[in-house]
């Protein structure tokens, strides 16, 4: 850092000293401005966000928040996020659900079980899974999966589970709850395998040799020794998988089939905060429900920013040890 | 018959050592816990030991010395299967312990680990607490009838518990490396394994808690069998029985690769060696 | 202790048979998990390679979606696929500078408080959902504008700047700090090393970064939904109007009652995903080369 002050002597060369202040003025400057422009880049999505919104904020308050309707009828407006509130809860939590046990499956087999050879290509399959886009997994949901979930999954399930109110009733196009929980699941299945395994990598040779001298099996020593370890910087990959899937909105919005209420029965159609904001797209009716709409995408923003902020606390908390940073994050 | 050799083994003064060696039973009262047979070590392919063959005796300390690179680490961790945590490791040759093939197709290592300990060279303590540091492997096992008993016990036999036992819910990475290395003994040999294996257990240590541990193997010989590897004459000559010299030998080829030179009683290999590279290592003059 | 023997009678007296059951079926689980991942993988891929792979075509590239009202002939997404290059084009020049400046900054000139707080940013940044994104550039620039494929290209840039900061901030990490040193022992000023000696090594790294943030904004939606959706079916190029872009246009055709259209979603979908799976392998193994590169350099 100090040699960058050397200047030479600025009696036999007074141009010169000058053009060199100027040049590291310059890109500081032009670098710092390109920084201070992400960061008020933040502060703006959220200002306009809010500014969007307020016709909406003003009107319904935090009503907004407990209220299930979305009429936008002239003169019987009124608008409510609880239903979409609803939606993304049960499909979020219930795709983190089936993902994570999933995911740390996977990274224990990419640490662990898997034979040298077949490593690094699984771990490449793991993380192509991630690069397919949003719409391209909606489009396979719509055609592919939702007819298999319809003509047996649910149908099986509904038969076998009927008495629980969640198995109610399948529907009779592919689009369901159900269908966006699994296709949430496979988007979320990635990240959280991806800084998984990085986490168990992280694990010290010696603590797994520790363990396993004692005459332990594998297992056991993955149970004592490799959870405790990764244990924050698996909560984090949670927090940063249930963000991730609370934020999609495209692939949602193609296979969850749309509805404004709240009911159990996950084989009906319904929609999230974000599939409802993407099924809007072509145009609201009327200011405020726009300015609703935004209320939504507000909603979405308050969400993630404590999704990873939170996220971020628990890796630098805990995460020391590892050198994980969050680089996977962001939602389609 | 060799010409008594100009054998000077410094010890540190500034080390009281308080072992009292005992004199070595004769050959028939000692009984064979390890039949090692003609053992090569092999790290994807590359030979790292060949033709290794020797016994290991219940309730000795049997050390295991020799210039770096000569296998030691690589010969002790056959012993409990360690090695074949090691991709590409392959071993030929046959270890009888108490009879039994440790290294047939059929033998679990995990079994194998169960009944001989190890402690590494430089201290692992879990991050967990001291007391479960202990109990951890106690629970897993099995063994968790009177378990603070057995904690107690093994922090007891390793010369801990006076130091902890006002804090054993502490963290065990609160412990100086010395004491964590003691923690580490005590995880080992809570579990009441036959046989402790210590990789150059002191070498990360200074001379008070080195000299701790000694002063531990030496109590506790009675009821286990060590074998250590250490990398310093001085401190098998003061607690080993037996003393094994491993050396890097040179093949046709011009390849490197450890040999087990001379294996006797620590005095007699200390004192007369009866191989060349033996005394010239003990002497100094080389390694 | 009595006989320290492997035998089986004193291992199951100690439950060694029950634990190594567990043992093997955690593994098993692993193992099915992994097959479960691979397979969904295999599965998506699959799917749309079979049923994109009929209608692929060098039509889909040429024709609009409605060529010529009196041929029955096939009918392609030509508007889609000019419009994704010129908006993802735009959003690279708009984030590429811009994210290797932010890079550039935290690392090199920053102080450390400063670095935090604008990494953390980027981390927040990162995290934002794109519809959300969307909505913004919406707010900020086709309210009483209109749309337009400068608009989308906004959106898509802010996507992409914390994936090209990041991956810049890494590479440029990696730049030891050594050779900064002899050049401006040297009397080099800041500027110019940062320019002419450091930036150089991280090339690789830069290219690396941009292509996976290219393989990202070719496949997002959600941002263009609101800026850049009402399209026409000609293929035009000015970015001040609002182009189709393939993403949107798959959206568009998988909702749509017309198996046609069905069959153009999937051949789209099989050339956007042949392209980011080219891009993002390509880019994986550049990391890796130059990765090595630069290690051995040290």
């Amino acid at each position: 850092m100090s040699a960058a002050d050397i200047t030479p002597d600025e009696t036999r060369r007074p141009f010169a000293w000058r053009r060199v202040r100027l040049g590291d003025l310059v890109l500081q400057g032009i670098a710092g401005a390109a920084a201070a422009a992400a960061v008020v880049l933040v502060g703006l999505i959220t200002w306009k966000l809010i500014e969007g919104a307020w016709p909406s904020v003003t009107k319904f308050g935090l009503h907004f928040l407990i209220r299930t309707a979305w009429n936008p009828v002239i003169g019987k407006e009124v608008f409510g996020a609880a239903s979409f509130l609803f939606g993304t809860a049960i499909t979020s939590l219930i795709a983190l659900a089936l993902a994570a046990p999933l995911a740390i499956g996977v990274a224990l087999f990419l640490t662990e079980l898997a034979p040298r050879v077949l490593r690094a290509p699984v771990t490449a399959l793991v993380e192509t899974l991630a690069a397919i886009p949003s719409v391209v997994i909606g489009l396979w949901g719509i055609y592919v999966l939702g007819p298999i979930l319809r003509d047996d999954v649910e149908p099986g399930l509904h038969s076998a589970l009927g008495f629980i109110p969640l198995f109610g009733p399948p529907s009779s196009s592919g689009s369901s709850i159900f269908t966006a929980i699994v296709v949430l699941t496979i988007m979320i299945l990635p990240i959280v395998a991806s800084i998984t395994r990085e986490l168990f990598l992280g694990v010290p040779r010696e603590q797994k040799e520790g363990a396993l001298a004692l005459g332990t099996t594998r297992w056991e020593m993955v149970r004592g020794v490799m959870f405790p370890y990764a244990r924050g910087g698996i909560a984090a990959a949670l927090i940063l998988g249930l963000g991730r899937a609370v934020g999609e909105a495209i692939a949602v919005t193609q296979v969850i089939g749309g509805g404004v209420f709240i009911h159990w029965n996950l084989f009906d159609t319904g929609d999230t905060l974000a599939s409802k904001i993407a099924a809007s797209y072509q145009g609201a009716a009327t200011n405020l429900e726009v300015a609703s709409l935004v209320y939504l995408a507000l909603i979405l923003l308050v969400f993630s920013l404590l999704a990873n902020l939170s996220a971020q606390w628990v890796v630098r908390r805990v995460g020391r040890r590892q050198g994980i940073g969050l680089r996977r994050g962001g939602a389609g | 018959m060799m010409e008594e050799p100009n054998v000077s083994i410094t010890i540190d003064p500034t080390v009281r050592v308080e072992t009292r060696r005992q004199p070595i039973p004769p050959k028939e009262r000692l009984e064979r816990i390890f039949r090692i047979e003609d053992v090569d070590a092999l790290y994807s392919g590359k030979a790292a030991l060949k033709g290794v063959t020797l016994d290991v005796y219940k309730n000795l300390v049997t050390a295991i010395i020799g210039p770096s690179g000569c296998g030691k680490s690589t010969f002790i961790r056959c012993l409990n299967r360690m090695n074949d945590l090691i991709p590409g490791f392959t071993q030929t040759g046959t270890i009888r312990y108490h009879g039994q093939d440790i290294c047939a197709a059929d033998v679990d290592p995990v079994a194998v680990r169960r009944h001989i300990g190890m402690v590494f060279q430089r201290p692992n303590p879990f991050p967990k607490s001291i007391y479960d540091n202990v109990a951890w492997g106690l629970k897993v096992l099995g063994m968790k009838d009177g378990i603070d008993d057995r904690v107690e016990r093994a922090l007891t036999q390793a010369a801990l518990w006076d130091e902890v036992k006002d804090r054993l819910k502490a963290s065990a990475l609160s412990l100086s490396g010395g004491q964590q290395q003691r923690l580490c003994i005590a995880r080992a040999i809570a579990v009441k394994p036959d046989v402790v294996l210590m990789d150059e257990p002191a070498s990360a240590l200074d001379p008070i808690a080195t000299q701790a541990i000694e002063q531990l193997m030496n109590d506790l010989k009675s009821e286990y069998t060590f074998v250590i590897v250490t990398h310093n004459m001085q401190q098998a000559a003061r607690v080993a029985d037996m003393t094994a010299f491993f050396s890097i030998s040179r093949g046709d080829e011009g390849q490197r690769f450890g040999e087990l030179i001379e294996y006797d009683a620590t005095e007699k290999i200390f004192t007369a060696p009866s191989d060349r590279k033996t005394e010239d290592y003990v002497t100094g003059r080389f390694g | 202790m009595s006989s320290h023997n492997l035998t089986q009678a004193v291992l199951r007296a100690e439950g060694l048979p029950r634990r190594r059951a567990t043992n093997r079926l955690m593994e098993a689980l692993a193992w099915l998990a992994a097959a479960v991942a691979v397979g969904l993988l295999v599965l998506v891929v699959w799917s749309v390679a079979r049923r994109g792979w009929s209608e692929l075509n060098l039509d889909l590239i040429t024709k609009t979606p409605t060529s010529g009202f009196l041929a029955t002939g096939k009918q392609g997404l030509a508007n889609a696929f000019a419009g994704t290059l010129v908006i993802v084009l735009v959003a690279t020049l708009m984030a590429l500078p811009t994210g290797v400046l932010v890079a550039v900054y935290l690392n090199e000139f920053a102080p450390p408080a400063i670095r935090n707080a604008v990494s953390v940013t980027l981390d927040v940044l990162n995290g934002i959902p794109a519809i959300v994104i969307g909505i913004f550039v919406y707010g900020l620039f086709v309210l009483g504008h209109g749309q337009s494929a400068l608009a989308g290209a906004f959106a898509l840039a802010v996507i992409m700047l914390p994936l090209v900061a990041r991956s810049t901030m890494e590479v440029l990490a990696l730049v030891p700090s050594s050779l900064r040193e002899a050049s401006l022992a040297l009397g080099v000023p800041r500027w110019r090393t940062t320019l002419s000696v450091v930036l150089p090594q991280t090339v690789g790294g830069i290219v690396t970064g941009t292509t996976l943030a290219v393989a990202r904004a070719a496949g997002e939606t959600a941002p263009l939904l609101f800026t850049s959706s009402i399209v026409g079916t000609n293929v035009h190029w000015n970015p001040h109007h609002a182009l189709q872009s393939i993403p949107v246009a798959i959206f568009e055709l998988s909702e749509s009652p017309d198996p046609q259209d069905h069959a153009r979603a999937w051949a789209a979908a099989l050339v956007l995903l042949l392209f980011i799976l080219f891009a993002s392998l390509g880019a994986r193994w550049l990391a890796t080369r130059s990765r090595r590169k630069l290690a051995a350099s040290r």
